[in-house]
């Protein structure tokens, strides 16, 4: 201490603010430059494909299609519910790895390892071996259905006990509900090939095949569990501090858990209907994100909305144009191309907020 | 001396002594449990050997026709599936308490993807088979541990870090993995699928004694590097604050965990979620004892042990793999002692 002491706090406030300003600043045109990278992705979605369709033939597709026109029909039919599936299954992954992250306080929470697309999985495997379905559209929804359940009792499960459903409570339930409903698909994979046949196509996740009326079905559910998710910030600040802290602030933790884990299966169950089990998005787009924005989930939750659709539809374009006339399906691509950038960040920092 | 110092001794002598009994108690409850089940897969079977023949068997007599099936058939597997388990359970806790997180398995950080990757890339590309294929997992996992290791290290590697790298190194690897899955025939990928389950189907001395030897290296290595492992349980700051060598004692560990996974991936495939569920499962049986090495690889030998046997003998004429049972076993057990905890420690 000094003599100019008493000056100081008025003056570190008004630094403080400043400080707290720019940041707003820089932070607010980061979203609005994810904001256009991500109109960038859909544009290049619609324009780039396996077959050449030229520009103004796109153009005319989206807004007033010729039927009779093949390109124009090829982009409506194929490549405008391509993209709008990868912008909902996009958004829906991104917010919900970043409240399952948030919720659990784990950074390797995913719909993954917290029992989501195992079940999933469960379910399509059920409705293509026992129910025999065998079109995208009669099963997906099975998959919505599995999702529920599976988070339902990984939830029920850790909110056993006299401190009710604490992060690694939550984390350890979902591996071992992950665990189990895997060995029950893959008992069944292994006495069908046939349905395994199916299945592996499924299980690496694709945006092509799903008609609009799917895609609509599963809009209201993502904007609900958007709405939900981007609500959350502030309380996922709170439980960042720990439990006791955010009690002490006046926050219902409990309450802020389940709002959480609602959002979370309505956004996991969506993407899964529409693209299929896509790993890596869910967990990776926070990490990416939050070295960017810092740990305010008021920042990241936005942030990850736009950044994974972006991820996604990049890597869906890109697969289309990689294995000429194939192509590779998204969750394949997203994960090669998406680990490379994604380890070059973790290295980046000398520290990863965890 | 004060009275009120003397009897706080006694009351951390009582405490210690109670906690040192309860471990005992364990290990002793697990251990039967695993000789339980290797002497239930040695007597029942297609033919049934009386336990007084298995042991006339074990001790060099016996009948031919016992002999073989006891022997060359019932033994080698059994005893497999005992030291994969206790490989696969030992590794897991190493990794969890090492990294701090209960979800850091090697299933999820990236080596048993390695391991995985190269064994379907070593079958559908290189057509490889039997011990051939076991090489190229074991391979992989020692690949991918020590890019992993590589990419983590900046100046020393820290644990999120660590754990990070390994999600995006085993994303990588298993999007190959898959894509070749999606590229295959469909027998071929039905049958790089059975591998990926992990089974003990039709496993002879010629697996048994490699997997034996390395185990048998290993685990004392472990158990000797594992002396740091409380401190690193700390925080690097913390452990090098009580003069443990942080990096060095962290890259002997994660070595001698990785070798362990590689070994027993190599001998029965990447079976599910064994490393996964151990740990945790014997800590919750020994709260407040640190990582539970031992207890774990005991944990995860009774788990594998029991789920070969169920695996054989659950469904009439059909032998499922193992990776398909352990985690039926494994998973509702752990879920029913998380249910019942109802006080928990953080972190992991």
């Amino acid at each position: 201490m000094n003599a100019t002491a008493p000056a100081r706090p008025a003056e570190d406030r008004d630094r403080a603010g400043a400080g707290r300003r720019r940041t707003r600043v820089t932070l607010t045109a980061g979203l609005l430059g994810l904001g256009v990278l991500l109109l960038a992705a859909t544009a290049l979605s619609l324009a780039v494909g396996s077959g050449d369709v030229p520009l103004r033939d796109v153009v005319q597709g989206v807004v007033d299609p010729d039927r009779s026109v093949r390109a124009q029909l090829v982009v409506q039919e194929v490549r405008v519910p391509r993209t709008l599936a990868g912008l909902l299954a996009g958004v829906a992954l991104g917010l919900a790895g970043t409240v399952m992250q948030g919720v659990t306080r784990n950074p390797l929470a995913d719909p993954g390892l917290l029992g989501i697309n195992a079940g999933a999985a469960v379910t399509v495997v059920f409705a293509m071996s026992v129910l025999s379905l065998t079109e995208p559209e009669q099963y997906i929804w099975f998959g919505f259905l599995g999702a529920c359940l599976a988070a339902a009792l990984v939830y029920g499960v850790a909110g056993i006990g006299r401190e009710g459903a604490t992060p690694v409570k939550l984390a350890l339930a979902g591996a071992a509900v992950s665990a189990l409903l895997i060995s029950v698909s893959d008992a069944m994979l292994l006495t069908d090939s046939h349905t395994y046949d199916q299945f592996r196509f499924w299980q690496v996740g694709a945006l092509d095949g799903r008609g609009l009326d799917v895609l609509l079905q599963a809009l209201p559910f993502v904007l609900v569990g958007s709405l939900l998710a981007l609500g959350l910030g502030p309380r996922l600040n709170g439980l960042a501090l720990g439990d006791d802290i955010a009690r002490a602030l006046g926050q219902r933790v409990a309450a802020a858990r389940l709002t959480g884990g609602v959002s979370v299966v309505l956004l996991c169950g969506a993407a899964t209907a529409v693209a299929g089990p896509i790993g890596f998005v869910g967990l990776a787009v926070p990490h990416a994100v939050r070295m960017i924005t810092g740990p305010d989930h008021r920042w990241v939750l936005p942030y990850s909305a736009l950044a994974a659709p972006a991820l996604l539809l990049l890597a869906d374009v890109l697969g289309r144009v990689v294995a000429r006339p194939g192509e590779v399906q998204v969750g394949v691509v997203t994960a090669a191309v998406g680990c490379v950038p994604f380890i070059l960040l973790v290295r980046s920092r000398g520290k990863a907020a965890l | 001396m004060n009275p009120a110092v003397t009897d706080a001794a006694a009351r951390v002598g009582r405490l210690q002594r109670a906690r040192r009994a309860r471990f005992a108690a364990v290990s002793a409850a697990l251990g039967l449990v695993a000789l339980g089940a290797l002497l239930l897969s040695l007597t029942v079977g297609d033919i049934d050997v009386p336990l007084a023949d298995v042991w006339a068997v074990l001790t060099g007599g016996g009948d031919p026709a016992s002999r073989f099936v006891v022997h060359e058939l019932r033994l080698p597997r059994a005893l497999l599936a005992l030291v994969v388990g206790a490989c696969f359970g030992m590794s897991g806790a190493v990794f969890q308490s090492l990294l701090r997180n209960p979800l850091a398995s090697p299933d999820v950080i990236g080596v048993s993807a390695g391991a995985s990757a190269a064994a379907v890339l070593s079958s559908m590309a290189f057509g490889l088979s039997g011990l051939a294929l076991s090489g190229g997992a074991l391979a992989g996992a020692l690949l991918a541990g020590t890019l992993i290791y590589l990419l983590a290290w900046r100046g020393g590697v820290s644990g999120g870090r660590f754990v990070l790298i390994g999600i995006g190194v085993g994303t990588g690897l298993i999007s190959l993995r898959s894509y070749l899955m999606t590229r295959a025939e469909v027998t071929e990928a039905h049958n790089a699928f059975l591998w990926l389950t992990g089974s003990l189907n039709g496993r002879s001395w010629s697996q048994l004694w490699p997997l034996l030897g390395c185990a048998v290296l290993l685990v004392p290595l472990t158990l000797a590097a594992s002396r740091g492992l409380a401190a690193l349980q700390l925080g690097d700051e913390a452990a090098g604050g009580l003069g443990v060598r942080v990096e060095r004692g962290r890259l002997a560990l994660l070595a001698c965990a990785t070798g362990l996974v590689g070994v027993a991936t190599a001998a029965a495939g990447p079976v599910g979620f064994v490393a996964l569920v151990s740990a945790p499962i014997a800590r919750r049986l020994l709260p407040g004892q640190g990582a539970a090495l031992l207890p774990s690889a005991l944990t995860g030998a009774a788990l594998v042990g029991a789920a070969d046997f169920a695996a054989q003998h659950a469904l009439p004429a059909t032998q499922l793999p193992v990776g398909v049972v352990t985690s039926v076993v494994g998973a509702p057990y752990l879920l029913w002692l998380l249910a019942r905890a109802n006080r928990v420690g953080r972190g992991g």
